[in-house]
């Protein structure tokens, strides 16, 4: 049972992740640039929830749509200021520049909320289950962050698949100068993409914070990193990529955790990590992108 | 022909000089009693940046590629030399000896971990090897925080849970510690040392840019399928150029261990913050420029220390900073206002001088 | 013997027949021009040849020397050398460097010796110093040898790639759309240098060029390839009158 148990909580990190992944997926296959602040936003998405429910005591659905409006507004505005005046800069120039935009991040929430944990109040109001005789109990944030991933894949797929904007995003990431030249406006569906990730990023910093209720500055920076990992495990830019690797490493982390050891889980994850990239350099669903000679 | 290599000569003089000139300033500020303590336990950090800076340019700046896992090799390097240091308190009496080797050996591990990572890594193009290394320096950290070694009159004892498992005999000593580190090194990082080694660094990283390897380096940093096609092994120059900047971080590495009372793998010593902050000072100073990496490791470490009122807002500052810096050095529209701007400056340079001719 | 030899080559990318059944015969010394209309597969004909792809079908010799599926740095050492389209210079390099960076594997030494600046190093890095400026020379470039590469006019660009290839001391050279980009006193004044190459290094040159004043006054011998296939080769006067040229140049 407890095996049982840890599987379905780590099924439950693992769509966290995933989440996180997506932005990160998405803004990576469309943009070709790796948002290291991506992992920061979760974070502001976390004591902007925090700031409406907790300090000014609203609800928490009110809380989570400050939050997606709070990041949404700000992935569009770090796009804008930080990494359009980039576009056609070397991969480095970019990157080293999203490192700026997340340390910025950090530390201006350090300067407004302190280095002190702040213990967050679960927006989940759901009960938990408990199956098998009380055997195994599934808290309510599980139930709903596994539910809410499921929601958001197959939401995020239709969008992609079925409407002008999510072809436009196709598009642009297939080949952007021809998409360019078909009318597509490359600016506006790069800020677009960012808009939806950091969205995204707000509603997996709420359940993050959920399951795991303290909150600093640092907060979304590791899950940040372990999500990308996850995005280039599944094969970056792929959306069916980002749940599979968002699932496998967060199983993967909850299971070494429970059964070898919680200081060498995190090792663990980024050895397989190392693995995979030897094994398949473009993840397990990725396609390989050939440099043009 | 000739001028080429006088300016090369003269501007590496300059380097070196300033470093030589920081080390004779301080040392007569110190005999006139003017350092103060803040400022002495500064020494040494200060030199350990500088090299860890200089050697991640050379990775970053002249090879090109991003690698947050800097501290890792670091890690290596530190846990090496204070392991070998303490094992060899019997055998090397002389702890000038035993440091001087302990900083050999430290370098060579973290030179070979460097291959052996730069192997599979190097394969990868960009944010994935910035996002491999960085994997790569949490891994190490983590290894060694689960690490007990000790030793008894049978020899070497390994574990991973706990000291007690080791099973050491009467008289047996743990000389690892898992998250406790190591212990009882002796504190024989000096300031003269560390300028030293970081004169080393600049020598070695100095020569090597201006030689046929780091030509070769930087042809494939330019353009990796044009140097290819003039036959140059881009494999064995990548993994050359990344191993010598892990065997420098891993020097630095050592002169860090040997200047602590406790080496502990704590994420504020090793973690990939740490690296982050040595890519602040390379990016500040100036990608692939070795000696504006020393001239930030230097100010950049000494100044929020020394205007404590800074230093709630040094992280701030230095986030904001990175950020203004690429958009300036690197954004194509400053690029071009830039060029535009200097042909502007150069047309009324020539007209003027055209004028008084 | 021929100095370049394709048998049946043939390579496909997602089951498009990029180049399919190519065969060509250079002779030692020839100055060749492969034309043909955007597309029809004549870069990917130079990245077989130098091995950035490795062909599905086929065999490449080279001087009598089997170099089919070797590796880009073997087959350079070997004696191939190239240009490319869009311009690959080490841009922040110096115009010097750039041809000494060729020179890379005809005047070794360690790198230990480089770092300790050991007397070969000195000695190497003398003789490096004078053939790459004999080389500039060649190419009237020896007056900017110390600039950056990238703050070469486009014109000069061109010519330092071609410099950088050379330095390589290939037997056989490919210039892929040499005079793409140059004004016509440019390009006359690259057929000049072309042609002062040929002589002066005795060297055999495979040249991919869309203007036909530049191939049909340089080039003796023509392969035109279309749709990834050959369409007619020879002598140039003869194959630049074939109607079958002009048609898949013009369309029906």
């Amino acid at each position: 049972m407890s095996f049982l148990s840890y599987l379905i909580s780590g099924i439950s990190l693992g769509s966290i992740y995933a989440i996180i992944a997506l932005g990160y997926t998405m803004v990576y296959g469309i943009a070709r640039m790796l948002n290291f602040a991506h992992g920061d936003i979760i974070m502001v998405g976390g004591f902007a929830i925090f700031t409406v429910v907790s300090t000014l005591g609203m609800a928490p659905l009110l809380g989570i749509i400050t939050a997606a409006a709070v990041c949404t507004l700000l992935g569009v505005t770090i796009e804008f200021v930080a990494y359009r005046p980039l576009r056609g800069a070397s991969s480095l120039a970019v990157l080293i520049t999203a490192i700026g935009v997340s340390y910025l991040l950090q530390n201006l929430a350090l300067l407004i909320f302190g280095s002190n944990a702040r213990q967050f109040t679960s927006v989940v109001t759901m009960p938990g289950l408990k199956l098998a005789g009380g055997r195994l109990s599934i808290s309510g944030e599980t139930i709903v962050t596994i539910l809410v991933c499921i929601v958001i894949m197959m939401s995020l797929t239709a969008f992609i698949n079925k409407t002008r904007i999510g072809q436009a995003m196709l598009a642009v990431s297939e080949d952007r100068g021809a998409a360019a030249l078909m009318g597509i406006n490359v600016n506006r569906t790069i800020a677009i993409t960012f808009a939806i990730g950091s969205a995204l990023a707000a509603i997996a910093g709420a359940l993050l914070c959920s399951t795991y209720p303290s909150l600093t500055p640092y907060t979304g920076s590791m899950p940040g990193i372990k999500a990308f990992v996850a995005a280039v495990f599944g094969g970056i830019g792929s959306i069916p990529g980002a749940l599979l690797g968002g699932i496998i490493l967060g199983v993967v982390e909850n299971l070494s955790k429970a059964y070898i050891s919680s200081q060498l889980s995190d090792a663990i994850v980024f050895s397989l990590l190392i693995v995979i990239l030897l094994v398949r350099p473009t993840g397990i669903l990725g396609k390989k992108i050939n440099e043009k000679v | 022909m000739k001028g080429k290599k006088n300016k090369i000569l003269i501007q590496n003089g300059i380097t070196y000089a300033m470093v030589i000139l920081f080390w004779v300033v301080i040392q007569i500020l110190s005999a006139a009693g003017h350092v103060s303590s803040l400022m002495k336990g500064l020494l040494v950090p200060l030199c350990i940046y500088a090299i860890l800076a200089v050697s991640l340019n050379l990775t970053v700046g002249i090879l090109g590629e991003l690698s947050l896992g800097h501290a890792g090799f670091m890690c290596v390097g530190a846990f090496t030399g204070a392991f070998f240091t303490r094992c060899m308190e019997v055998s090397i009496p002389s702890v000038g000896v035993r440091f001087f080797l302990a900083l050999a050996a430290g370098s060579a591990v973290a030179g070979v971990f460097g291959i052996l990572i730069g192997i599979p890594v190097l394969r990868l193009k960009g944010d994935y090897l910035a996002i491999v290394t960085l994997a790569f320096g949490e891994i190490i950290k983590n290894l060694i925080n689960v690490m007990f070694i000790g030793r008894d009159s049978r020899g070497f004892h390994f574990s991973i849970k706990d000291s007690l498992s080791l099973g050491l005999e009467e008289g047996g000593e743990v000389i690892v510690k898992g998250a406790q580190g190591i212990t009882g090194t002796p504190r024989a990082a000096t300031f003269t040392i560390g300028v030293l080694l970081l004169l080393l660094t600049l020598i070695i990283v100095l020569n090597l840019i201006n030689s046929r390897t780091g030509r070769a380096i930087m042809a494939i940093r330019d353009n990796r399928i044009a140097a290819e096609s003039i036959g140059i092994n881009i494999t064995k120059y990548k993994l050359m150029a990344f191993s010598i900047s892990a065997a420098l971080a891993g020097m630095a590495g050592v002169l860090y261990a040997h200047s602590l009372a406790t080496l502990a793998a704590t994420s504020a010593n090793f973690g990939y913050n740490k690296s982050i902050m040595i890519l602040v000072f390379v990016v500040l100073g100036g990608l692939g420029n070795i000696r504006g990496s020393v001239i930030a490791a230097i100010v950049l470490t000494a100044l929020p220390e020394l205007l404590r009122g800074l230093n709630d807002y040094r992280m701030l500052i230095y986030a904001i900073v990175l950020i203004v810096m690429m958009l300036f050095n690197s954004s194509p529209k400053a690029i071009e206002i830039r060029t535009v701007f200097m042909e502007k400056i150069r047309r009324k340079k020539s007209e003027s001088a055209a004028k008084e001719a | 013997m021929a100095m370049l030899e394709t048998k049946n080559l043939g390579i496909s990318f997602g089951g498009l027949k990029a180049v399919d059944n190519f065969n060509m015969t250079i002779e030692k010394g020839e100055l060749y021009g492969l034309i043909g209309p955007n597309g029809a597969g004549k870069t990917t004909v130079f990245n077989l040849l130098t091995g950035v792809y490795k062909p599905d079908l086929g065999t490449i010799h080279l001087d009598g020397r089997n170099i089919t599926g070797k590796k880009t740095i073997e087959i350079n050492q070997d004696g191939i050398a190239r240009t490319f389209q869009n311009i690959r210079l080490f841009k922040e390099l110096t115009v010097l460097d750039n041809v000494k960076a060729g020179l890379h594997n005809h005047h070794p030494y360690s790198t230990a010796e480089g770092i300790f600046r050991l007397p070969k190093y000195y000695k190497v890095e003398r003789e490096m110093n004078d053939r790459a400026m004999e080389l500039l020379k060649v190419f009237d470039l020896d007056g900017e040898w110390e600039y950056k590469a990238s703050n070469l006019p486009y014109g000069k660009q061109r010519k330092l790639e071609i410099a950088r290839a050379l330095a390589t001391d290939p037997k056989l050279l490919l210039l892929d759309e040499p005079a793409a980009g140059m004004n016509p006193n440019e390009t006359a004044e690259l057929m000049e240098t072309i042609r002062f190459v040929r002589e002066e290094f005795d060297m055999t040159i495979l040249l991919i060029e869309h203007d036909m004043k530049l191939v049909s006054g340089i080039c003796e011998k023509l392969t035109v390839l279309n749709f990834g296939q050959v369409l007619t080769q020879g002598e140039t006067s003869e194959v630049l009158n074939d109607r079958r040229v002009i048609t898949a140049y013009l369309g029906e």
